[in-house]
């Protein structure tokens, strides 16, 4: 699949300032007046400025509003309207801990569940797509959520949250790379069935039938490139798919549980920490596109 | 909503049959001439006279290779265009409602004053039989020619979709799958037509007729050329490969950055 950039940088910067807001409605720093300002002023400017970033993959934004009403079906309608809900929940809060220097404990668990929710909707826009195999498991909206969490918690600087939630996340992609290598196999979709060649034609004919019957393409449908072929057998850069692997978990994880650990804390260790959280995070992301095929790549001899 | 209907009254669609097939793409001229002129946003093309030409189709060709064993290989082409599934997966991930499938005839269309335009229908379908219009930003595909089925300004013999109108061959056949007496549905028995990928679980209406029982004998007919003794002059067919070898994708400016970077490492 094509990873277009504004959709990376909108999975990845709404979920950290989801799971920042996460953290901020649970009472995580405990923050009061201007100081709740700020937190929630910066948690709002990523989880808004990510979802902002989504319009920009959009052929017609002016009629993005639209996007609030199939909520019953879409996994993408409902990230809309589960988002707006939950910006609003947590901004009762924020106003609660901003003016009243106290928030409402259940207010504030029903805003976290529904920060939650949201990181989740998001997952399984992918996640519900059969037609990309290695996206359609439930591992898929366990990384999206452990990445916000984690994110969050790094930003809280609270390393007994963040500790526990960066291992949990670790398994968690490791998991998405291993059953991702193996899930279009076990898919079970061939340019065979694609087709339904190979099943028409074996046995009929006389002579020389041995082995199996095998299809490939002999020409495509167009000589240069097209919508489908751009956005959906994306097949650039995935040969240092490895190294970008390492590269993302050392970010992701190693580098900020390293910095969590140092004996000092406040910004000069968080900052690092969330920046190199977020550069793995864009990696990762990255990957989950890259690395991602389509079986339409099937109609087309690559994938 | 795009919730799809329990279940449409009629089920119309399109029988094609592989084995008469000839590969001449005058569906895909007809399709892209009937829609680009007729209801809704036109067919795109960008860069069509420059180096990178492209454009929005609703159906195209491909050319497959069957081969068993040692045997000769047979080529078969194979035209896709929308197969207007009973469980299209493409209708329930629209965020807008733009995409839905009719109740009376089953057939899958867009509502493009509605489309956002975020191809997440493409994404979901199998079968890459929606494309998004570069130009207008809104998701195209297969109408059935809903604009020429129905209309009564048309002559008798010209109300079905313009691919089956236009077919040299006479291989693709227009009608109602719901009716089992119906011409389509009785080819579709007699011939053993088949689903694209059953696996996704899309219960295609489109019947993909299979090519017949054909043997080498046969094939040797068709061309001149037949078995193993009778193969074309060696090198007679790779004059032009060397011009046909893969360009290099090799990326440029940042990308190209990382990419030397990354192989470094």
């Amino acid at each position: 699949m094509h990873p277009a950039p504004s959709i990376i940088l909108f999975t990845v910067v709404s979920g950290l300032g989801f799971g920042l807001l996460f953290f901020l409605c649970l009472g995580f720093p405990a923050v009061s007046g201007w100081t709740a300002f700020v937190w929630f002023f910066a948690a709002y400017a990523l989880a808004v400025g990510g979802l902002a970033l989504s319009a920009f993959h959009l052929g017609q934004p002016r009629r993005a509003l639209r996007a609030f009403t199939q909520w019953r079906s879409s996994w993408l309608s409902r990230e809309a309207v589960l988002s707006v809900a939950t910006l609003c929940l947590c901004g009762l809060q924020a106003l609660l801990l901003i003016f009243r220097a106290d928030g409402h404990p259940l207010l504030g668990g029903l805003a976290a569940l529904f920060c939650l929710g949201s990181v989740f909707c998001t997952s399984m826009i992918y996640a519900s797509l059969r037609t990309v195999p290695r996206w359609n498991h439930p591992v898929t909206p366990l990384v999206f959520c452990l990445t916000s969490l984690g994110g969050g918690a790094i930003m809280t600087g609270v390393p007994v949250l963040a500790t526990p939630l960066l291992i949990l996340l670790t398994a968690a992609q490791l998991g998405a790379w291993w059953i991702g290598d193996r899930r279009f196999a076990d898919a079970g979709s061939t340019v065979e069935t694609a087709t339904g060649l190979a099943a028409a034609l074996v046995g009929t004919r006389t002579t020389a039938t041995a082995g199996a019957t095998r299809v490939r393409l002999l020409e495509p449908p167009h000589t240069g490139e097209s919508y489908l072929t751009r956005e959906m057998v994306f097949i650039v850069g995935r040969r240092h798919a490895t190294k970008l692997r390492i590269l993302s978990l050392v970010c992701l994880v190693i580098l900020p549980l390293c910095l969590l650990a140092l004996p000092a804390a406040g910004p000069e260790v968080t900052i690092p920490a969330v920046a190199a959280h977020a550069v793995g995070a864009i990696v990762s992301r990255w990957l989950f596109f890259a690395e991602a095929e389509h079986v339409v790549g099937l109609y087309y001899g690559r994938r | 909503m795009t919730d799809l209907p329990d279940r449409s009254q009629r089920r119309l669609g399109l029988a094609i049959d592989l084995d008469i097939c000839v590969g001449c793409h005058a569906c895909v001229v007809s399709c892209k001439g009937w829609n680009t002129t007729a209801y809704g946003a036109p067919l795109s093309d960008s860069d069509p006279y420059g180096p990178n030409p492209s454009g929005t189709f609703l159906n195209r060709i491909h050319t497959f290779e069957v081969k068993t064993g040692d045997a000769t290989a047979t080529v078969v082409h194979f035209p896709k265009s929308c197969l207007h599934c009973d469980n299209a997966p493409c209708v329930t991930v629209c965020p807008t409602g733009a995409s839905y499938k009719r109740a009376e005839d089953g057939i899958v269309l867009v509502n493009e004053d509605h489309c956002i335009g975020c191809g997440l229908c493409a994404w979901a379908c199998p079968y890459g039989a929606r494309e998004l219009d570069p130009a207008e930003g809104v998701m195209k595909k297969c109408t059935l020619c809903v604009d020429r089925i129905y209309n009564e300004n048309l002559p008798e013999e010209d109300r079905e979709p313009a691919c089956v109108r236009t077919c040299p061959a006479n291989a693709r056949h227009f009608g109602d799958f719901s009716d089992p007496g119906s011409a389509v549905s009785r080819m579709s028995r007699d011939r053993g037509g088949v689903d694209l990928m059953p696996e996704q679980g899309t219960l295609p209406v489109n019947k993909y007729l299979p090519p017949r029982p054909r043997t080498d004998a046969d094939v040797g007919a068709d061309t001149g050329y037949g078995g193993p003794d009778n193969l074309p002059p060696a090198g007679s067919i790779d004059v032009l490969a060397p011009f046909l070898e893969p360009v290099a994708e090799t990326p440029s400016g940042i990308l190209g950055w990382i990419d030397r970077t990354l192989t470094r490492l």
